[in-house]
């Protein structure tokens, strides 16, 4: 009795838990590329790694996907563990690398039988299941075609039905828009959305787009190869405070006294009155009504991810012209030009 | 320590065969890649062919024939084991590539024993590098060589004997090579080198000493020569000639037979197969 229950909270606790990790670190000689990191993604979530070049996102990845040993700490997916178990976890989890892993001699669909194959989907269901993944990402009309013919974005998201063919537990997406143009992007998180909803995967991405951060459920800021915060967007951005609400008037002496008489938090800033609040764009009609007319302009302004991002760090995250720079951007565009 | 009880089955199990069936998958891909790329089997027909014609052509001339039997006939089985080994080298060697454009990666994270990729890759690149081997055997009517349908066999089985060898070896230096820059080390110091020293251009007899030390070190001595000794049986080579383009290898002054030389290209191909599997067994 006492061992069945103690069997049932095992299995509840894996359920509740997709990947598992703490302390997980990595030390590339003196640099310490992750230096122990410690969180849990849970099943069905989309959980996103924001952090500036070389804060050690890929390196994580690599290690959460056995590429890489770790030099400290564990890490588990879907129980499994990284380093004594590679093959389960193998088998369990889908990746879209940061650079291009196709082979664009072969066709579309070439590429997902190969993949099929060495991913043991069984023999019967191989046709299924490619035809499905192909549909899902709407490259059905291409499968016989060259991948060599495909555009950037195109073969961004056969990468993303080949990772989901196995049906893994975990789709990993590292960098996954980069070099991709906005329409592009868009799509390619349209598919991403997809395969959660109709697969039920659980997404762990990282980028360096504040944008695409935000689609996440919960988001670890990274820097320097620790997690410096780690919430969802909303209570991230709460840390940071109110809304603001800037208007712009008449008589800025007279709108501000109003204000401070109706109890709001207000301030001038330069030509204008700043008030602080929860909800900055539910308050615009109230505010306007106590400020009573004379209101040329209203500004509302949330708190964004990149307030947060310098809250935390100190720094913007883009500080040379928001692209990486790591060979592996360099090699993303050479795959993509070949 | 208990053991957890395996997760919710979203994983189906791998079916039987999933190692033979990853072997398959990446032999097939090889082969799909050849036959695509066929201004691949062009160029790489092209550096045999220049090296019958014009070294053969040059060199009768002034070798002048013996009894009939010319040096033509002579270089014809070593060119085609040279396009053999240069092949099977290439087709190892495309592994860089892989690397370069990302492709290893997705073989490397998929579920499947090393040794399933590296034996796919070797006998996917040996049966290119066969094959190419055998599209040169069509010319042998212009050199005035002489084919039997055994032959044929014959040379099909020494072709991917050593084919094999040459993939494992060339898979083996893949997996120390990270960048495309060492590739071309490789062919500089390597595959020219053991080519030039085989005895696929030149008889392996009367050589000065220094030479003879260098070809009897180099192991594909021992696969060029089975190729001509099965060539030879069916030509009508005078015993003159014989004597003059020897197609077999003396070793401490005894004549090695077949068997032996096949049992030094397989061994030379197991140690190299091996290591090719430890190499990419490698995680760091
Ligand atoms: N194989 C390696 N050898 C040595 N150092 C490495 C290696 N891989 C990564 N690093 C270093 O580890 C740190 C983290 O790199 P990582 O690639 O994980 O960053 P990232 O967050 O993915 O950056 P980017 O946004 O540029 O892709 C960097 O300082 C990098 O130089
Ligand atoms: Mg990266």
């Amino acid at each position: 009795m006492t061992q069945l229950a103690a069997a049932d909270t095992v299995a509840s606790t894996r359920g509740a838990v997709t990947i598992d990790v703490a302390g997980l670190a990595k030390r590339f000689g003196d640099t310490r590329a992750v230096d122990g990191v410690t969180f849990e993604v849970r099943p069905g979530e989309v959980f996103a790694f924001l952090g500036p070049n070389g804060a050690g996102k890929s390196t994580t990845i690599n290690m959460l996907c056995t590429l890489t040993r770790p030099t400290g700490g564990f890490a588990r997916i879907d129980g499994y563990d990284v380093l004594t178990q590679p093959d389960e976890v193998r088998a369990r989890i889908g990746l879209v690398f940061q650079e291009q892993t196709l082979d664009d001699q072969l066709t579309a669909e070439e590429n997902l039988r190969f993949h099929a194959v060495l991913y043991g989907v069984a023999r019967a269901e191989r046709r299924a299941r490619i035809e499905r993944v192909l549909e899902l990402v709407k490259l059905s009309a291409r499968a016989k075609d060259l991948v060599s013919t495909f555009s950037g974005g195109m073969a961004r998201r056969l990468e993303i039905a080949r990772g989901m063919l196995h049906t893994p537990a975990v789709l990993f997406l590292d960098e996954p828009t980069i070099g991709l143009d906005p329409q592009t992007r868009a799509l390619m998180w349209d598919d991403v959305a997809t395969m959660r909803r109709e697969e039920g995967v659980t997404v762990f991405l990282t980028t360096h787009y504040m944008d695409e951060a935000e689609i996440a459920d919960r988001i670890a800021i990274i820097d320097h190869g620790r997690i410096v915060a780690l919430d969802s967007p909303e209570a991230l951005k709460a840390v940071i405070g109110a809304d603001t609400v800037d208007l712009h008037t008449d008589d800025d002496d007279r709108a501000l006294g109003r204000l401070r008489d109706a109890g709001y938090r207000a301030e001038r800033v330069g030509e204008g009155v700043r008030i602080f609040t929860a909800d900055g764009e539910g308050q615009v009609p109230r505010l306007l009504e106590t400020v009573a007319g004379g209101v040329s302009s209203v500004h509302v302004h949330r708190p964004t991810l990149e307030d947060v991002f310098l809250h935390y760090t100190g720094r913007e995250i883009r500080e040379n012209d928001g692209e990486p720079t790591s060979s592996g951007w360099m090699r993303a565009r050479r795959a993509a030009r070949r | 320590m208990r053991t957890l009880p395996a997760p919710a089955a979203r994983v189906a199990e791998r079916p039987r065969w999933h190692e033979l069936r990853t072997v398959l998958m990446v032999w097939e891909r090889e082969l799909i890649r050849f036959e695509r790329n066929r201004t691949r089997i062009v160029t790489s027909l092209s550096q045999p062919l220049l090296f019958l014609f014009v070294l053969g052509y040059g060199m009768s001339t002034l070798v002048g024939s013996t009894a009939g039997f010319d040096f033509k006939k002579f270089l014809f089985p070593g060119i085609v084991a040279m396009s053999v080994v240069s092949t099977a080298i290439f087709s190892a060697i495309s592994i860089v590539w892989d690397r370069e454009f990302g492709f290893l990666r997705e073989m490397l994270v998929a579920p499947a024993s090393r040794a399933s990729l590296v034996t796919g890759k070797t006998l996917g690149g040996a049966t290119v590098a066969a094959l190419q081997g055998t599209i040169m055997l069509a010319l042998a009517p212009l050199i005035g060589v002489h084919l039997t349908v055994a032959l044929v066999f014959e040379v099909i089985g020494l072709e991917l004997v050593m084919a094999i060898a040459l993939t494992s070896f060339g898979v083996f230096v893949a997996s120390r090579i990270n960048r495309i820059e060492g590739f071309q080390v490789v062919m500089q110091l390597v595959l020219f080198p053991m080519l030039f020293l085989s005895g696929a251009l030149f008889p392996l007899s009367g050589l000065p000493t220094w030479l003879t030390v260098l070809t009897r070190l180099n192991p594909l001595t021992y696969a060029v020569a089975p190729l001509r000794q099965v060539v030879f049986a069916v030509q009508n080579v005078p015993p003159l000639a014989a004597a003059r383009f020897s197609a077999t290898v003396t070793l401490f002054g005894y004549v090695l037979p077949v068997w032996l030389e096949l049992v030094m290209v397989a061994a030379f191909a197991l140690i190299f197969f091996v290591l090719a599997i430890q190499g990419f067994s490698r995680r760091d």
